[in-house]
């Protein structure tokens, strides 16, 4: 019985509209205690004077709705730096949304928890750098984060709010992955996210540091593919993958344009966190134009939407509505052209330089972190 | 609630069963795509009639035994037919932690 298919896109191939968002990425804020040397933020943070006012996020958020978005994700930075966090949840509950908070978890106390409770908060996702203390207060370069982590996570279990772990997997952690999946299940959290270390911005500059062996990606696979099985029905394990070892790319976002929108701070509308890399698009804002008009109508958007813009190989490629092209920010990143073939794809004419070099970088001893901070890149 | 969700073992869908949605599942109907969907943490689902009509009946107070007895009835179909298929669908949303049996 094909009850649930995973995507309700109907859209038809070359049609002028594009089917509506499903979700909905709120940076509130770029501000973030952590510096993670993988923090998918631009290089170029926007500082807090350029965010956007509770009354702005209050009406885009009643847009979004509008458009079809079903799930809001609050995010940053830390979105708990935020001190209208509580209303702007309140307010996307009110509209229907499945609220989702993003977060380090080392800012919350119980008593801001309850009250984002009482608003409506749906789910609760809080990142571990690590299960080894040490490593991980290295990683986040914040001394004292795992005790406030540990102490959230126990008080989100005990409102009986759903919790995710998101674990950030790199060649620092990655030996501990099991701790890390044993982590979980004591926190009683219903889902894990193992999501490697994907290479733009702030990653890209630390890939020599961060980037696991070959060896280390196939064991940490075997790892979440036996307990995946083992935990059915107890922790839902999502795994992503580091495209930089894989024969053909992932699908970016789900497709460029098609399922997904970020909202920067300062109110740039995005297809992808990681957009703004590409220098040469220009971005819409929320105070600008409807987001409706932004998702339909932007030059950014209908840039790599759908399939006409590929490349021959990949409008040739019979997975085109596959990997949807695969992502434009490493494309843009490693190629210079967000045009090209995505070099993570061994149909890139790039793909065995970049990632023969990569993996050379993976072999040798890692170089110290260059630390996400505001004017830091 | 922690030490059910942390249980040790798989859970496992009966006609016994009580399933109702947990707390990070919501199921509602979407004005902007004139459809039912499922919505859990980082996933979006479009359940087909058939799983929306099981979906409907999931309320945390109903047996999976009641539940298959009035979809039979209502649809008019083999009561047996209707249990397997039922158990099959919910146990696999089980595993995927969108129903609690």
């Amino acid at each position: 019985m094909n009850a649930l298919s995973p995507s309700p896109t109907k859209e038809k191939a070359g049609s002028a509209a594009p089917a509506p968002p499903l979700a909905l990425l709120a940076e509130l804020t770029h501000r973030c205690p952590l510096q993670c040397p993988y923090c998918s933020n631009p290089v170029e943070l926007e500082r807090s004077g350029a965010e956007l006012d509770t009354a702005t996020w209050k009406r885009v958020l009643e847009e979004a709705v509008g458009l079809g978005v079903l799930q809001v994700h609050f995010s940053g930075g830390e979105p708990t730096v935020r001190k209208d966090l509580v209303d702007l949840v309140r307010h996307a509950a009110s509209l229907g949304c499945y609220t989702n908070l993003i977060t380090s978890g080392v800012l919350l106390d119980g008593a801001r928890l309850q009250d984002l409770y009482d608003a409506g908060l749906d789910h609760v996702q809080l990142s571990f750098q690590d299960t080894d203390i040490e490593s991980a207060e290295r990683i986040g370069n914040f001394k004292g984060a795992q005790a406030r982590k540990l102490d959230l996570a126990r008080q989100v279990r005990e409102l009986g709010l759903p919790l995710t772990v998101n674990a950030v997997v790199n060649r620092h952690n990655l030996g501990r992955l099991e701790e890390m999946i044993e982590l979980a299940l004591k926190l009683g959290a219903e889902r894990l996210e193992v999501a490697h270390v994907q290479y733009y911005g702030w990653a890209l500059k630390n890939r020599a540091s961060l980037l696991p062996t070959r060896e280390q990606l196939d064991n940490a696979t075997a790892i979440v593919t036996e307990a995946r099985e083992r935990l059915k029905g107890r922790l839902m394990i999502d795994y992503v993958i580091p495209d930089y070892y894989a024969k053909r790319p992932k699908s970016c976002m789900g497709g460029w344009g098609r399922q997904f929108l970020n909202i920067s701070p300062a109110g740039k509308v995005l297809p992808c966190h990681a957009a703004e890399s590409i220098t040469g698009l220009e971005f819409d804002r929320v105070q600008d134009r409807s987001l409706a008009d932004i998702w339909r109508n932007s030059p950014a958007f209908q840039a790599y939407r759908g399939t006409d813009w590929m490349p021959e190989t990949c409008r040739t490629c019979d997975r085109r509505e596959i990997d949807w092209g695969g992502c434009r920010c490493q494309a843009f990143a490693l190629t210079g052209s967000a045009d090209a073939v995505d070099p993570a794809c061994g149909l890139s004419p790039h793909h065995a330089e970049i990632f023969e070099l990569a993996e050379r970088e993976a072999g040798a001893p890692p170089p110290p972190f260059v630390y996400r901070r505001i004017g830091g890149g | 609630m922690m030490s059910e969700d942390s249980g040790s073992v798989r859970p496992t869908v009966t006609e016994e069963s009580v399933p109702r949605l947990p707390r990070h599942v919501k199921f509602r109907f979407d004005q902007a795509r004139d459809a039912w969907v499922v919505l859990a943490p980082e996933k979006v689902f479009m359940p087909d009639e058939i799983a929306v009509e099981i979906l409907k009946r999931c309320n945390g107070s109903t047996t999976l035994r009641d539940i298959i007895d009035d979809l039979a009835k209502t649809f008019e179909a083999d009561r047996d037919t209707v249990a397997s298929d039922v158990v099959v669908l919910l146990q696999d949303l089980a595993d995927k932690g969108i129903i609690t049996p």
